[in-house]
């Protein structure tokens, strides 16, 4: 099934974002795991949730990480690798939450919520898409929220962009 | 194609919990950056699979859209500060940071 092959190139590409000691390949690694998750969203029926997830993860993001990779280490010395501290008590803690939330969720017995027995098999019904929904959804019950982040957007650029500006030369 | 929601739950959580270890265990300040963007990516595939449940649709969706678009925010000011320390201290080394300021 493509959701597992997804899901096994997410799982181990994150894995090598940890595992890997140069900071390059753990972005490169990273950029595998944000598209298979877009691929994930594309089978949950989010085809616009994916594109978003393309454009503005695969695209902005990452693109702002790499940026940051290449402009704090000095290239030609050892400060291009990260290595990890606290590895036991890390992996411990992670362990700890993974065999939480896995216990949880196994124990949930999720398919006898009852709003999930409303499941639609075809979720989309007539329409193919659900980007006129979001759309429309945006402009009606959401427009406050969606003003707000563009504001966030905003004030986040203009943030990022004064912080980043070198104040011993201006 | 009807995928389980409990497997979709599984492979967030374990996303979550690579993401945890990145932000615990790593030294650099972009992979811990990394580390919360995988967070984020196991939030918002939660969000999308119940959304896929939802009988009014796309509630979840619609949470998800604006977590991508704070992460975007939280990743340009970051990156911003990253830049700043690093100009400071002349390394974006989270622990040499802390040792450097006594």
């Amino acid at each position: 099934m493509l959701f597992y092959i997804f899901a096994i190139l997410a799982i181990l590409s994150a894995a090598y974002v940890v595992l890997t000691r140069n900071l390059l390949y753990a972005g490169f690694s990273l950029l595998i795991t944000l598209l298979s998750i877009a691929g994930i969203y594309v089978l949950l029926f989010a085809d616009f949730i994916a594109v978003t997830q393309l454009m503005v993860y695969v695209g902005g993001v990452l693109v702002l990480i790499l940026f940051g990779i290449m402009l704090s280490s000095r290239v030609h010395d050892k400060s291009v690798l990260s290595e990890s501290v606290n590895k036991v008590w890390g992996t411990l803690v992670a362990g700890l939450i993974l065999v939480g939330l896995s216990y949880t969720i196994l124990k949930a017995n999720i398919n006898s919520l009852p709003w999930l027995q409303t499941m639609q098999v075809d979720v989309l019904g007539e329409q193919k898409s659900t980007v006129q929904s979001i759309g429309i959804k945006l402009m009606t019950d959401v427009v406050v929220p969606f003003e707000l982040a563009s504001l966030l957007l905003l004030v986040a650029l203009m943030g990022a962009a004064y912080i980043a500006t070198d104040k011993q030369k201006a | 194609m009807n995928i389980p929601l409990e497997h979709i739950l599984l492979l967030s959580a374990v996303l979550f919990s690579i993401g945890i270890l990145a932000v615990i265990s790593k030294r650099h300040a972009v992979v811990v950056l990394m580390g919360i963007e995988l967070i984020f990516n196991a939030a918002n595939l939660n969000l999308v699979a119940f959304s896929r449940h939802d009988p009014q649709l796309l509630q979840g969706q619609m949470f998800s859209l604006f977590v991508i678009l704070v992460a975007a925010a939280e990743a340009a000011v970051a990156l911003a500060i990253v830049l700043r320390v690093y100009q400071y201290f002349k390394t974006a080394n989270l622990s040499e940071v802390v040792t450097k300021e006594q």
